[in-house]
């Protein structure tokens, strides 16, 4: 296949980027995105350019660390992949493909598509988690959990945090990640305890950290790799309403 | 003083552990808040060994190659994690998951280190469960277990086909509280380039800033390397991009001996490699043979046939089908170990019975289908299965899957001691970095139960027996001159990579590595070939070092430079491999030395001759490493010659 790219480069997170065109020629279609970008570099390289940057690490789906914005879409045309796992049989010989960052405030780009997510990490360490530390802990078979809970809180639990959901949201909006926590933990026993403070605490600091509202546009389902439903928001929302009541009385 | 002293404890193996830990030194309270420990790695071992050090007091600094500990590769383990829980009541105990682990390492692990894996098997799926790791579980409520291979019981847990993310999220998320809580301090996308020694002592590490290319300096009082295994030396394995043995190597080359580097396991199910251009091999998860059928034509025309695409598998009759290993081995069929699945596939292949492009076997679920309907092996395997369409463009449901075996774990690496102290004192290995648990090869969804048991149960005990020594040991101010050299050394290397602008790209060398090391140090090795290896390597060293083009500079962000460092150490550990290899006359495990096997082509042991782990020290720049031994001991388990038949 012989390809047009538009790529987005950028220094550094102070400087101004721009598109820049790069003809590829002779990709085999069995080539998968990232694999087409390697490419590239190799071949930038070789006229003493700078590489293009992205971040990439597992190449099978489940690290989440890749994430394009590919032709206007988060991860590509192709439905249910990841970035690294879009394979080039998706578009056609000849084609112009524009390739640009996540974009979105609370992650700023570092270099080229490269983008910084850590707000993720900060809204995580708010309280996505069980307060449990190492050791003391009862037997795993001692709390029966229903088999549905278990499975729909594997189901939020397979968010692998690649923030095409912010990169999707015309309001940059983070629910659908957070929403998959909360709803995790809120299915299971040992959620419980602090699922009224653990709501609260992320979505504060998800708004602190400049994610906007939802709008009930769902961009963010639609373009999600692991399919994580909407629901979780729904079940997110509720939870926050219980928890303020809560905290009311 | 003998370096190599294992320190295993007095008493009866299944005592050892329990009397290690009434008799070792603890640290109060009030010194651990004086203690540092610095972390490298944040996959299983290393997160989960800073969530439970932070939270027992000690200033944790953790580093991380990406952006967030959740990308570390553990999260790309399927299958599941062992623990001799004994749930499923068939028959399954402390000692059985302890001496499957021996015999599936072909008697070349640690007896010891061992059984203390076996023994706390048991905590992780508890701390795991307390964490809201949501577990498959079966109508009751209770835990599901599945089989897995090397074993004729079910204790492997799973979420999915996804259990090692949902364990990584785990630790990631014991990880978080930590440091919110202000225990661990977190450094993102920091790859450490150096490490820092006083005294003898490890004292620090120097890292460098991915984002911005800046070189940093960190002191602790210990130091953690969680940093996993060198499988892409290889080039193309299961591992991921920002894998590499970078960190081992840097530790070997101050003084740590390096342990069993020819340990590689090759992993029988992965998508067979398709191109030139391909940047990685995808595993598919070992539980597949589970309810997968692995075969190859009977007949060689019929290969051929399916080679030219003149036959399509689905053809077959199932009289003309060779389920070979269920053939060679009738009582473990699909679920013999590992290195035995990936041999056999190797042969059937070699023979001219291969499918695809010649390298591929199939795997099977045309009877898991008929006996249990398409929405059973939906559920049970459903994402393996989406994951395989989305790469080759084919059904699995409907086309058997195409597999080969391909590089996956490595069960060498740092040399440790029963407590994960390296040669050095101070510096630890935990997880797939040190080479303790697995002997020669690894058993599935082993990987997961020794990272987590290092991290959550070993290391915070074992650091404290060295650390309670250090409480009048001041903080190492960074400022000194131990830090100078280090960080003058690391810097005039990278100016030195940087001015070679040659014109091989550093995946073109490392492509290049990773094909000699794939052909004369992967899955059937011999003396011939890997004496050939070692000049080629060498070689190869020379044009890195003479032709190697890496563009831009030292101050911004360049993962071409970042992959250069790694190459550099790749290069000495293919070096390390090959010798290992050469010297290891015999075949056990996953080190598999053609001119030693029985009549029936299993790997055939020397154990008068080969029963030790071999340790190798570092002599400078240009010297040959010194080997050592450490004899195993085998006191409580009856070595015999493997047999799954």
């Amino acid at each position: 296949m012989n390809l047009t790219l538009k790529i987005w480069r950028q220094k550094d997170s102070k400087s101004k980027g721009r598109f820049e065109t790069y003809k590829l020629n002779d990709i085999s279609p069995d080539c998968s995105f990232l694999e087409m970008l390697d490419i590239l570099n190799e071949s930038l390289v070789d006229k003493v350019e700078h590489p293009v940057c992205f971040d990439s690490d597992c190449r099978e789906g489940i690290c989440g660390m890749c994430g394009l914005y590919i032709n206007g879409r988060p991860h590509g045309p192709d439905s249910a992949v990841t970035t690294c796992q879009l394979h080039m049989r998706k578009f056609s010989d000849g084609q112009t493909i524009v390739i640009e960052p996540w974009r979105a405030k609370p992650f700023p780009i570092i270099r080229d598509l490269v983008v910084d997510r850590s707000a993720f990490d900060k809204i995580i360490q708010e309280g996505g988690y069980v307060s449990v530390t190492t050791g003391g802990v009862p037997d795993g078979n001692a709390i029966a959990i229903p088999k549905r809970n278990a499975d729909e809180a594997m189901d939020s639990a397979s968010c692998i945090g690649c923030g095409a959901c912010v990169a999707a949201c015309k309001n940059a909006s983070a629910m659908l990640f957070v929403s998959a926590k909360v709803t995790q933990l809120a299915l299971l026993p040992q959620g419980q305890p602090e699922a009224a403070t653990r709501v609260q605490k992320m979505v504060a600091k998800m708004d602190e950290l400049g994610f906007g509202n939802c709008t009930n546009t769902y961009a963010c389902e639609a373009e999600c790799p692991k399919e994580i439903k909407r629901s979780n928001i729904a079940k997110m929302n509720r939870e926050f309403l219980a928890a303020k009541v809560v905290s009311q009385e | 003083m003998n370096k190599l002293d294992s320190k295993i404890p007095s008493g009866p193996l299944s005592q050892k552990w329990s009397n290690y830990k009434a008799e070792q030194k603890l640290v109060n309270p009030a010194n651990k808040r004086k203690l540092d420990v610095i972390v490298v790695g944040t996959g299983l071992a290393g997160a989960s060994a800073a969530a439970s050090l932070g939270a027992l007091g000690f200033n944790v600094k953790i580093f991380c190659i990406s952006d967030s500990p959740r990308r570390a590769h553990s999260i790309a383990a399927q299958g599941g994690v062992n623990a001799a829980k004994n749930y499923q009541k068939d028959g399954d105990s402390v000692g059985r998951l302890f001496y499957d682990t021996i015999k599936g390492g072909d008697y070349r692990a640690r007896e010891a280190n061992v059984y203390r894996l076996a023994e706390v098997s048991n905590n992780i799926i508890d701390q795991c469960v307390a964490q809201g790791v949501p577990f498959a579980r079966d109508y009751a409520g209770m835990l599901d277990n599945r089989s897995f291979g090397g074993a004729q019981v079910s204790r492997t847990f799973y979420a999915k086909g996804q259990t090692g993310q949902q364990l990584l999220l785990g630790a990631y998320s014991a990880l978080s509280k930590e440091i919110k809580a202000g225990s661990v301090s977190f450094y993102e996308r920091r790859e450490m380039v150096d490490l820092v020694l006083k005294d003898g002592k490890a004292r620090g590490v120097i890292t460098r800033n991915l984002a911005n290319g800046e070189l940093e300096r960190y002191s602790a009082h210990a130091v953690i390397i969680a940093t996993g295994g060198y499988g892409n030396v290889y080039f193309l394995s299961t591992n991921a991009m920002e894998c590499n043995g970078s960190a081992a190597v840097q530790c070997y080359r101050k003084g740590a001996y390096f342990a069993n580097p020819c340990y590689v396991q090759i992993h029988p199910t992965c998508i067979p490699v398709k191109g030139e251009y391909q940047s990685k091999l995808t595993l598919m998860s070992e539980s597949l043979r589970n309810d997968g059928r692995i075969w190859v034509p009977k007949k060689i025309e019929d290969s051929q046939a399916i080679r030219e695409g003149r036959l399509k598998p689905t053809e077959i009759a199932e009289e003309d089908r060779d389920y070979y290993l269920e053939r060679r081995y009738p009582a473990f069929g699909n679920l013999v170990p590992r290195d035995i699945a990936s041999r056999a596939a190797k042969e059937r292949c070699d023979a001219g019975y291969g499918v695809g492009s010649g390298n591929a076997v199939y795997l099977d679920f045309k009877s898991a289908i008929e006996r249990l309907g398409r929405d059973k092996v939906e559920a049970r395997y459903g994402n393996l299965f989406q994951m395989y369409e989305k790469i080759v463009d084919e059904n699995p449901y409907e086309t058997p899957m195409m597999i080969y075996p391909a590089v996956h774990y490595t069960m060498g690496g740092l040399w440790v001691d029963y407590e994960l102290q390296t040669t050095i004192p101070g510096l630890f290995a935990a997880g797939e970095a040190n080479f303790s648990d697995h002997g020669a090869n690894r058993l599935g969804a082993s990987a997961l139960m020794q990272g987590l048991a290092d991290g959550y149960f070993v290391l915070p005990y074992t650091i404290q027996n060295y650390l309670s020594d250090q409480i009048h040991t001041p903080r190492l101010d960074v400022n000194t001159e131990e830090f100078d050299n280090v960080e003058k050394e690391v810097r005039e290397k990278m100016e030195k990579i940087l001015s070679i602008q040659g014109s091989k790209t550093v995946d073109t060398l490392q492509r290049e590595l990773g094909h000699i090391m794939w052909e004369y140090v992967g899955m059937g090795r011999n003396k011939e070939g890997l004496e050939k290896a070692l000049p080629m390597i060498k070689e190869l060293e020379k044009e890195f070092w003479s032709n190697v083009r890496v563009t831009g500079d030292l101050s911004t962000m360049n993962p071409e430079l970042s992959k250069a460092l790694r190459l550099s150490d790749h290069i000495e550990l293919a070096k390390l491999m090959a010798m290992d290899a050469i010297q290891r006359e015999e075949s056990c495990g996953g080190h598999f030395r053609v001119e030693y096997q029985t009549p029936e082509h299993e790997a055939k042991r020397d154990d008068d001759g080969f029963m030790f782990v071999s340790a190798w020290q570092y002599n400078g720049q240009g010297q040959e490493p010194t080997m050592h031994k450490e004899e195993l001991k085998y006191e409580f388990t009856k070595v015999q010659q493997r047999n799954y038949k």
